[in-house]
Order: structure tokens, then sequence, then C-alpha cells
């Protein structure tokens, strides 16, 4: 697990102040300040295709980045953040449905998720591991057949239908209106969580991780930080999970299963855990992966190759396998994710003529 | 009629849960032998039927033979898979052995799905009787091979831990590696070996459900709902999972039949057992005949 940024020699902190900063150096503060001002003029300039699929990743994302806090900061493991995501979709649709505005009704979603991942967090204070894998495993499986059989919440089979996302009277939906919706959410949790990391929360979390009898030692409260971590990794999959909803008009029990909970364990082995950045990097390469892809089946089409496989019935397949193929790949020969391999790549022009 | 209902739906719960105490046994010996948790116990299942069927259908092989080879075939590629997959990851975070074998898991069921459909597909018929009256219980044939089948590796199994040279030497890894080294056994080939052996008899688990209900992606479920059977069990109890096994095949009949009679809920059956998971992590961890982990700092 990515514990300490890889940093080039001659680069000392000496300054608690310094050690902390959000940003290393002031240019790459610009950095993400211009990347952000940039996406603002995303909707002007890119196809819609591009934007849908940058909105797939801001919100696909920002559940991603919960499950890391989880997973990669406190050091347990969920296998059902799908069916937190799911419950955050459908508890928006309720909301809204009720005559709460859609701006509020996401963010009571995300609360009202908390509450529902507190609660299945509660196992966390007594068990660890493997053992707490396990009760998330059933969790998944519970919160599935209850989205199921809960017509008054969530539909039942047929689905929820979400209002549409309006602001002040102004309407959002439709992509070109709907990518600032999820832009700011996204920029505002994922500055939350790098902030999160700096504070005493955050430090306490990632010491439950790394050795949580000394945590305990030191005073960190261990019942306190595990559920805490939970709470966390269910807002941020309840907000997605409600963006979603709002940008599909709809949310439907399908698709909420224990593959989709695997992929956001994928998006952040692939990125790194316990980075922010490579959440957003792991969330990346799996949207991306499919469209590859069905876009190499399409360039292949009447070839040998296509014949022999049948790619055109296999390709969902070929997906599923390849998800399970880049987690058992990524594991074995890049543990640290993308996220390391980037601040290599940063090191090695740093000191470029010399880079050893 | 009801309590007759209520007496078959027990027997077949027990039926059930030896077979779901098989696949618990071989799930805890993996876990035994080399810490590891394999979410990908299902899929040895599903593979192992698949390669029996395909062996039957297509090279109309005899039963006998396509057993035999599946089940060697099993072993070869449990052994594979360990010193492939699972060898480089040994020191690693639990968490990242346990999520390299859920990738594993999803890789081959899909691979299977691709293979060879979505659609369960029947076994040849291997019985020429077809059911028996036990009782006054009509009793399908493969079910009471299936129990036959299941009690046979039960035996097998206390008899290799408690007699065989290897079963011994697995015995000393899983309870000292540092011990069972000095002593001149080989980790990593008792490692590999239980992977071997955990396939191959899920294999047999995964042929018998397959004459049963037909070989299909569902046969890799039996790997999830094998959690339920050895947390109550205690994950390091070969007896616990055959225990745990039995009681989760009951309790999923026997709320299916509260189901059906009285709380018409619907799905019951299927979600029980991880209701029972859950109750069973908050009260009591370590399961019945687990081994509480006690920590010297």
């Amino acid at each position: 697990m990515a514990t300490t940024s890889l940093r080039p020699c001659g680069d000392y902190r000496s300054s608690y102040r310094a050690d902390q900063t959000l940003f290393d150096t002031r240019l790459s503060m610009l950095f993400c300040a211009g990347g952000v001002v940039l996406l603002l003029f995303a909707p002007f300039v890119l196809s819609g295709y591009v934007l849908s699929l940058m909105i797939q990743i801001g919100y696909l994302g920002i559940a991603a980045l919960g499950l890391n806090i989880l997973v990669g900061f406190s050091g347990q493991i969920s296998i059902g953040h799908a069916v937190f995501y799911g419950f955050g979709g459908f508890a928006s649709c309720y909301l809204s449905h009720k005559g709460v505005p859609v701006p509020l009704a996401i963010v009571l979603a995300g609360l009202w998720t908390t509450a529902v991942g507190l609660l299945f967090g509660l196992p966390a204070a007594r068990v660890k591991g493997l053992y707490l894998a396990i009760a998330t495993l059933a969790a998944q499986f519970i919160l599935q057949d209850f989205f199921v059989r809960a017509t008054w919440f969530t539909g039942g089979t047929s689905g929820a239908v979400a209002e549409p996302f309006t602001l002040f009277g102004f309407d959002m939906s439709g992509d070109h209106r709907y990518f600032y919706v999820v832009l700011f959410f996204f920029v505002v949790l994922y500055l939350g969580a790098a902030n999160l990391m700096r504070s005493r929360d955050g430090r306490a979390l990632v010491a439950v991780r790394d050795h949580y009898l000394s945590a305990e030692m030191m005073g960190v409260n261990l019942t306190k930080y595990r559920t805490m971590a939970f709470g966390i990794s269910s807002f941020y999959a309840g907000i997605a999970g409600a963006l979603y909803a709002h940008y599909i008009g709809y949310m439907s029990v399908e698709g909420l299963d224990i593959l989709f909970s695997i992929q956001f364990l994928a998006m952040i082995i692939i990125g790194g855990l316990g980075s922010v950045m490579g959440s957003l990097l792991g969330t990346i390469f799996m949207v991306l992966l499919p469209e590859l892809t069905g876009a190499l089946a399409g360039a292949l089409q009447g070839s040998a190759i296509d014949k022999a496989l049948h790619l055109k019935d296999g390709i969902t397949y070929m997906r599923e396998m390849l998800i399970g193929a880049v987690i058992i790949l990524f594991l074995i020969f890049e543990p640290d994710g993308l996220a390391h391999r980037w601040r290599q790549i940063k090191a090695y022009w740093k000191l470029y003529p010399f880079s050893y | 009629m009801t309590s007759s209902l209520l007496i078959q739906l027990i027997i077949n719960g027990l039926i059930i849960g030896t077979l779901y105490g098989v696949v618990g046994m071989c799930f805890v010996l993996i876990y035994k032998a080399s810490q590891v948790v394999n979410f990908a116990q299902g899929e040895f299942l599903l593979i192992g039927a698949w390669a029996c069927w395909w062996l039957l259908t297509y090279w109309q092989i005899p039963f006998f033979w396509g057993f035999l080879i599946s089940i060697a075939f099993m072993m070869v590629f449990g052994l594979v898979l360990q010193m492939l997959v699972l060898r480089p990851l040994i020191g690693e975070p639990i968490i990242s052995v346990i999520m390299v074998t859920i990738g594993l898991s999803i890789f081959f069921q899909a691979l299977m799905k691709w293979m060879f459909g979505t659609f369960a597909q029947p076994f040849p018929p291997i019985f020429s009787v077809q059911r028996v009256e036990i009782l006054g219980l009509q009793v399908q044939t493969a079910y009471l091979m299936s129990t036959a089948v299941s009690l046979a590796i039960m035996a097998g199994f206390a008899w290799f831990f408690k007699y065989s040279r290897i079963g011994l030497a697995m015995r000393a890894t899983a309870y000292s590696q540092q011990v069972a080294q000095s002593l001149g056994i080989s980790v990593r080939q008792m490692f590999a070996l239980s992977w071997g052996i955990s396939a191959a008899v899920s294999a047999v688990a995964g042929v018998v459900v397959g004459i049963v209900n037909g070989v299909s992606s569902a046969l890799s479920y039996f790997g999830i709902k094998v959690f339920p059977a050895v947390i109550l069990g205690g994950l390091d109890s070969i007896f616990g999972a055959v225990v745990g096994g039995l009681i989760i095949g009951v309790l999923e009949n026997v709320a299916h039949y509260f189901d059906s009679q009285f709380l018409k809920w619907g799905n019951l059956y299927e979600i029980a057992p991880f209701y029972a998971l859950i109750l069973i992590l908050m009260i009591k961890p370590y399961g019945l005949f687990g081994t509480r982990d006690i920590e010297r700092v």
C-alpha cells in the first residue's frame, strides 16, 4: 500500500506547515486550479459523447474516492460499496418525490446513506480484516434484497424515477449543464478528502491502518475511527449514487450487484490504495476500459479473430474478464497503482538528466 | 401436510448442508494452510462441473472416467493457480490477497459464461433409477449419491489429516510454518498442495450439484453461501465447517418454510444465511469451533 509518497532526493521539508500542505509546490496548485478552470469551458468545446464520459468519471470517481477512504486510508475492506451507491440514488429519488429540492435531496441522500453505512459499519467496531470483508459481503446481499422488496422506497423491480435537477428554477439537466453540477460536487468532495488527510482525524485513520495497537496506545479511539471511515465512505457513495440517479433520471435495482462493487474495488486498486488522485486515475481507467474494448471489438469486426472468439456475443464477458485480469495483474506487478507510477514519472523529470 | 413438508425441507436442508460442508471444508483447508480467504471457491465448483460435463457430452466418455479426469484436471489447476497467482503475493497485506481471489472469481466466472453460455445444461442421465422411496419419502437418487459422496469425502479428509504423511505435514504447516520448515517440510509445496486438493474436492461437489440441478453459473453461488457456513463453524476448523454447513443448509430450508407458510416475504431462502452471518459476526465472530485470536503486544 502506498504509505509515503516517493520524493526525489533534495526535496526536504523543514516545517510541519510544509509537510502538511495540500500542494507540494505553487506550480502544482496552479496546475490543479488551471485544470478546473479549463474544465469549466469543456461543455463549449467537447462533444456530447466525451462529455457524458466525463460526467461518468465524475460521479464514479466520487464513489471510488469514498471507497478509497475506507480501504486505502483506514485499511478496512468493503465488498458492498455498490449497494450504498444505490441507496444514495434511491434515497435522492424518494426525497425529491416528496418535494425536497433536488440539490438539497442529493446532500440529504448522502447523509441518509451515511446513517445506513454506519449501521452496517457497526460490525467494524468488533471485527476486522477478512471478517469485515465477509460482513460487507452480507450487507451487499441484504441491501440488494431490500431494494427489490421495498417498493415504497425504490419502486421495486420497476425502479424509481428521479426528478430533474433544477437550481433556483433553472433547469440543469442535459449533459452540457449537468456537467457543472457533477464538477461542483467533484471538486468539493475531492478537496474535502485531501483536506481530511491533513487533519487529526485523517492522520488517526492512517494510524489505525498502519498499526492499530500503536494507534490505540496513542489515544486514538479505534471504534470511533473505524466506524467513522464507514460513515464517510457511505456519504461519498450516497452522493455519487444520487448524482447518477438525477443524471440518468431513473434508478434501477439492476446493476447494483456484486460485480459493480468489485468494479469500485478495481478502480482503487488500479489507481492506488491510499491516494486521492489515484482514485481519479483508477476511475478514468475503468471507465475507458469498456469503451476501448468496445472500440477494439468494432475494429476487429469480421476478421478471423472475431469469428474465432464470437466477439460480438462475448464482449460483456470479455469486459468482466478484463476487470478480473486487471485486478490480478495490478496486485501482482504494480500494487501501488497508477498513482505510484505517476509519482515516479514526475520524479524522473524533476531530476531529468541525472535521474537514477 | 405442512409438517410432512417441513420434514421434507429439513431433509433437503441436510442434503444441501452436507454439500455446503464439503465446500466449506475445502475453503477452510486453504485458509488454514496458506491464510488465504478464497473468494473463488465457487468457481472451482463451476470449472470442475463444466469440465466434467464437457468430457461427458462432447467426448462421450463414460461417467467414471470423465469424473476422474476432471478431478485430476482440477488438481493441476489448483496447483498452477497457487504457483502463478498466489505465490507472488505471500507476505502482502490481507486486503491484497482477498482482492486477488475476488479478481480470480470474476475472471473465471466470465470465462465460463463465455465458453459455455449462461443457460443451465443438464448432465446426461447417470442413474437408471431416478428416485427411490425411503421411509415413505421420495428421494432422488442423485441426492442420495451426493450425500454418500459428501460423507465419503468427509471421512477421507478425517483419514488424510490424521494418518497420512502429507496430511500431517499440512497440519504442521498450519500450526507453525517455521517449525514445519525446520522439520524438513516444504511449506511452498504444502501451500500449492492445499490449493490442489481444495480445487479437486470442490470439483467433486460441483459435479454432484451439476448432476442434481444442471450445470450453470449459479454453481459459483455456492462459493458465497459457504461464508455463512464457515463463519458459523469457525474459520479455521474443518469440523466446524461441516457443522456450519449442515446448520446453514437446514436454516435455509426452514426459513423458506416459514416464508412460504406465514411471512410471504419471498426470497428469504437466499437471504436468511446472510442475516445469520451478520448476527454471528456481532455475537461470536470466531464461530462455534474457531480458535480465538489472542494478540500479545
